[in-house]
């Protein structure tokens, strides 16, 4: 076990971190931590996901301290952002220097950024040409896009994607990291010291609105029809035929 | 400009002029699901007509869409600052993975191709890497990379990060699914390249003198054997590439002129690393950097007995070329094809 760590912070460092499932975020975390380093036990992440996630064996491989919650059936940004604000207070009381938070970006609403609170963006280069315009918030009010997988394609398709992105967030920093075997992560790392030290996330603003959606079917209502339906409902507009 | 100043065009000029001058506006409006709007109405009064509740999912007021469409305009309008040119970069030793320290001091200059060997696991990528992020003594190796002779400025190590350099390695794919022609007019695009119409014949005519077999410009890239696309690709990063260095980790000896594709690149005016055994590359370099246990431990310039064996070797190289030949075209190899080696 590592040595606990001085118990009486005088403010943490808060990084969140948010990308598609399987874009290579805890990848992007454990390279950084590694570049960032910190003493042990002294960087800690706590990991919000939707059902199921395996990636808090990887932490406790790396003995780095780590949370992780299930929003189950919950939106999981609304679920992010209903806990953030426990996740800060168990940084603080865990002692820990740098916190990072890792959600993963399920319908491309997703927005779980705050505002002066470093927000990075973990996409991957397999994962379509037009994905950068797609996903929006989520990338268009990120400081630092990460690009993943880099070494498995072309060059100029790194270019074209990174254009993609300067499309749609002309002021990110674009970097490329390698989730395999840490190139890249360098750079990111120094990008996470000059994060902001924070005590608490109490009265922060979100960068943008979150996903809404107030409806029968988000109390558990499961039949089809009209008539079922209440509250907050998007009605798609078919063409006439 | 500032964005302010194209509110004024913007509000007057109806949207089709605006995108003839623009094409990459429509872009823009494309990501907020407005494209295949009327030409001949300006983006005001577009807007007029389009729902709020649609704006609002991207966080957006009528207002606030012709600011960033502003915006937008003039972060791709800027006049790009013509990139300082690199004339030399520098690596000062660092130490290897025991701590002893690399007595080295390299410098390379464009048009200068330089191989790196060493086992698997030396340090090889680490190189490149230090290379790639400019190293400050503040990576593993604690080595120092200069640019022109002088350490380069935090902001451009930042900044120009990634853009400095250009990869290629074995691994990698095309995974887009368009045309040739599709791919290269979408990479000069990207790059704002004037009259990319001459660049994109020019790299597709380039690409095909170094394939081994001949590919068309309506071929997927996703369908090029792995000679095809390296061809592609390092022709694209010569001539539609902006990166003045350029990392190679292994090039397929299959199905590629690499004589040529080296050429080509150093002949527009590159810095090329080499991580290659292939000596018919290694041995054309005009230094080799030896890697062994995580540091450099020595810099051999190519010899003049050295480049004579490049004659020889390059007579083996393309017997086995001759071979292969003979097999892809459905042949029967034969016996004659194979010169009379001294036996040892």
């Amino acid at each position: 076990m590592a040595a606990p760590h001085s118990k009486t912070p005088v403010a943490m460092k808060l990084i969140t971190v948010a990308g598609p499932p399987s874009s290579g975020k805890t990848s992007v975390i454990l390279k950084t931590i590694a570049a960032l380093g910190l003493p042990e036990g002294s960087v800690g992440v706590v990991k919000f996901d939707s059902l199921t996630s395996f990636d808090h064996q990887r932490y406790d491989e790396q003995q780095i301290p780590n949370q992780t919650a299930f929003a189950g059936k919950i939106c999981p940004d609304h679920f992010f952002v209903s806990n953030v604000e426990g996740a800060v207070e168990w940084g603080m009381k865990k002692g820990l220097s740098v916190l990072i938070t890792e959600s993963a970006g399920l319908c491309n609403r997703c927005s779980p950024y705050v505002n002066a609170i470093l927000s990075v963006c973990v996409i991957d280069n397999l994962s379509g040409v037009n994905t950068p315009r797609k996903i929006g918030p989520m990338l268009k009010y990120a400081d630092i896009v990460v690009v993943t997988k880099g070494d498995i394609v072309s060059q100029a398709e790194r270019e074209v994607f990174a254009f993609n992105i300067r499309e749609v967030n002309a002021s990110a920093t674009v970097l490329f990291v390698n989730g395999i075997t840490g190139q890249g992560a360098f750079l990111l790392a120094r990008y996470w010291q000059d994060a902001l030290d924070i005590r608490t996330l109490r009265d922060r603003k979100l960068r943008f609105t979150m996903p809404a959606a107030i409806c029968s079917y988000c109390t558990g209502e499961t039949l089809i029809g009209e008539m079922y339906q209440m509250g907050m409902v998007k009605r798609m507009e078919f063409d006439d035929v | 400009m500032s964005a302010l100043d194209y509110v004024a065009e913007v509000s007057a000029v109806p949207i089709g002029d605006i995108l003839r001058r623009y094409p990459l506006a429509a872009d823009y409006l494309a990501n907020i699901r407005l494209s295949g709007v009327d030409e001949t109405k300006t983006l005001p009064e577009i807007l007029e007509d389009v729902d709020e509740d649609m704006l609002e999912e991207f966080g957006l007021d009528r207002e606030e869409v012709i600011f960033h469409f502003c915006a937008f305009i003039e972060a791709f309008s800027r006049v790009k600052r013509p990139d300082e040119a690199i004339s030399s970069i520098t690596i000062l030793g660092g130490r290897n993975k025991t701590g002893r320290p690399e007595m080295v001091e390299l410098t390379i200059t464009p048009g200068e191709v330089v191989s790196i060997v060493g086992p698997t696991g030396s340090g090889k990528s680490r190189l490149l890497e230090d290379i790639e992020c400019l190293a400050q003594r503040d990576t593993p190796t604690a080595r120092q990379i200069l640019i022109n002779g002088s350490v380069p400025d935090a902001d451009k190590r930042f900044v120009a990060g990634g853009k400095l350099v250009a990869q290629l390695s074995q691994n990698m794919n095309f995974v887009m699914d368009l045309t040739v022609q599709e791919f290269l007019e979408m990479h000069a695009k990207s790059r704002m390249i004037a009259g990319s119409a001459a660049v994109v014949e020019k790299c597709f005519a380039v690409a095909n003198s170094l394939a081994g077999e001949k590919f068309t410009l309506d071929t997927k890239v996703t369908q090029l054997s792995g000679g095809q696309s390296r061809s592609l690709m390092i022709a694209d990063t010569a001539l539609l590439g902006s990166s003045p260095i350029i990392l190679i980790d292994e090039l397929e000896n299959a199905g590629i002129d690499r004589r040529e594709a080296v050429k080509l690149l150093v002949g527009n005016e590159k810095i090329v690393l080499m991580s290659t055994h292939d000596p018919l590359l290694a041995l054309r370099a005009d230094k080799r950097i030896v890697i062994r246990n995580g540091g450099i431990t020595k810099v051999i310039e190519t010899t003049a007995e050295e480049e004579e064996t490049l004659h020889k070797i390059e007579a083996i190289d393309s017997v086995l070329l001759d071979i292969r030949n003979q097999l892809r075209g459905g042949g029967i190899v034969a016996k004659e094809s194979i010169p009379e080696f001294q036996e040892i």
